[in-house]
């Protein structure tokens, strides 16, 4: 297989685009990343997404984005991993590229969520659950981490408040990004007063419902031009988990994310304590928590203890979710898988501006979809 | 709502109303929800197995924000059966001051969507609080 590069990256900002569809989203995204590498043009487009089909009324994204941005008739699809289609996506076009079927792809995540009302978004991200023995049966999916960050207070004996410095550490990161939709800190006393949405997860324990866009231009060595900023994707690695939860044998292990992650270290060379930065799938404390400890930042239910000590904050032994994470930054759902991508990017190249890692050389990067039934790891080295 | 969710749920009946699982046949792993490849050994052999319906919570949540056709606040819980088994459900005839996990549970039949006046109604599995210790049957 060759080695793939990151020669581009784009976003559009995080939020509520009441102006821009898909398409337009998708589109912004696309062309600031062809910018980005000095491109016209690419040979192939993966979109992840995960609802278009459930409340945009739109499938067929690989043709809608090519179109949209000028790229026909280039081969374009969807990708479709729940939340993890983002990184599912980078996934494909850095395989298209490693098998040498294209030298040049662009993956682009979009989620356009303000289209629809808020009991239609929560059927739809319902859909990355069980539908007949989760989603028939009531389960939201803020209800199926809650009962995942339950059952996790009840064996590690921590409490919610515990779970308030991934919150607070997203916060602050996003509040030097100008592309995130929360730039307000909060303070652990603001995590502690936030009102419950599915007890005992509250609103401050849980990613925006949002719009955005974000994509990257990765290449072969043969298409490497000297005015590229490259950044190599050392290992991308992929693995399943019980599409329900009732199905795992230790709820309290995301086996998905833990494989993926094993295989991503074993492919790259590198292992836990070689990273100087982890963006990991924070759309819940307590799945941050528990993709924490499947990529063996920490033990299994010491992830909230490591936490306390400042660990994960800037300065700390791993830096997480370094511009502000899905909690913060936000979460369109389908592209956050990139947006991961775009950020960890930009601290390997030094471009993080305020949020820079010193020194940053080895980034993780981690997209998780249906409570850890699918997962994708990136590394990215400098 | 939509007249096709008939046989999608019909299917489901053995289930739904009977909490019938699997049985692998070479390994004798029970597996719920039902499957025809043993997820253990991977056998493609199973028969019907019935679950005994009682069980104690695993770990439970309260829905505040429910997804259409659903109306809350409900609670919701995995249930680990006393085969060792876990099962995905809502919680019924209790508040949620009063649950918690360990709480032995049993299940009943119950009424878990109305999809409007045309509307197919869907029963099926729900977990209560123990009301009376039978013995073993």
């Amino acid at each position: 297989m060759r080695d793939v590069f990151v020669i581009g990256a784009g976003q559009t900002p995080v939020g509520e685009h009441w102006d821009r569809g898909l398409r337009e989203l998708g589109a912004a995204a696309i062309r600031a990343a062809l910018d980005d590498a000095g491109l016209e043009t690419v040979d192939a487009l993966f979109a992840g997404n995960m609802l278009g089909g459930a409340i945009n009324g739109q499938e067929n994204l690989g043709a809608l984005l090519a179109d949209a941005a000028g790229l026909l008739p280039a081969e374009a699809w969807k990708v479709e991993a729940a939340c993890a289609s983002g990184g599912a996506a980078v996934r494909a076009a850095a395989l298209a590229v490693a098998a040498g079927v294209h030298d040049v792809a662009v993956a682009v995540g979009v989620e356009k969520m303000t289209d629809a009302v808020a009991e239609q978004v929560t059927v739809g991200l319902a859909a990355a659950s069980d539908g007949d023995f989760e989603a028939s049966h009531g389960l939201s999916f803020v209800a199926l981490s809650a009962l995942l960050m339950r059952r996790y207070m009840h064996e590690t004996g921590a409490c919610r408040e515990d779970f308030a410095p991934f919150a607070v550490n997203a916060h602050r990161n996003a509040a030097s990004n100008p592309n995130a939709m929360f730039r307000e800190p909060i303070s652990g006393e603001d995590f502690a007063r936030s009102p419950q949405v599915a007890a005992p997860i509250g609103v401050l324990d849980a990613a925006p419902v949002c719009d955005g866009a974000a994509a990257v231009v990765v290449c072969s060595r043969d298409a490497l031009r000297p005015a590229h900023r490259a950044v190599r994707i050392a290992a991308a690695a992929a693995a399943t988990d019980t599409i329900g939860l009732a199905g795992r044998a230790d709820l309290l292990t995301l086996g998905a994310a833990r494989r993926s992650a094993e295989k991503a270290f074993a492919a790259s060379g590198f292992a836990p304590q070689d990273c100087d930065l982890f963006e990991a799938h924070d759309a819940f404390t307590i799945i941050t928590a528990l993709s924490l400890e499947a990529c063996g930042f920490a033990p299994r239910g010491e992830a909230l203890q490591r936490a306390a000590h400042g660990c994960f904050a800037r300065g700390g032994c791993i830096p997480l979710s370094t511009c502000g994470g899905l909690k913060a930054r936000g979460h369109p759902v389908g592209a956050s898988g990139v947006y991961q991508i775009v950020e960890a990017a930009a601290q390997l190249r030094g471009e993080a501006g305020a949020n820079q890692v010193a020194g940053a050389r080895v980034a993780l990067t981690q997209s998780i979809g249906g409570h850890g039934s699918i997962a994708v790891t990136h590394v990215l080295e400098a | 709502m939509d007249a096709m969710d008939l046989p999608r749920y019909h299917r489901l009946t053995a289930p739904y109303y009977r909490l019938e699982g699997r049985r692998c046949k070479r390994c004798e792993v029970l597996h719920f929800p039902p499957r025809e490849t043993c997820g253990s050994c991977g056998g493609r052999e199973t028969e019907p197995y019935r679950f005994c319906g009682r069980g104690a919570v695993y770990s439970f949540a309260e829905v505040g924000q429910a997804p259409r056709v659903f109306s809350g606040p409900y609670l919701v819980a995995l249930v680990e059966l006393e085969e060792g088994v876990r099962v995905t459900a809502q919680l019924t005839d209790v508040d949620a001051d009063e649950v918690e996990i360990g709480m032995p549970v049993e299940m009943v039949t119950r009424r878990l969507q109305e999809k409007g006046p045309q509307g197919y109604l869907v029963y099926g599995y729900k977990f209560r609080p123990v009301m009376s210790r039978s013995g073993a049957s």
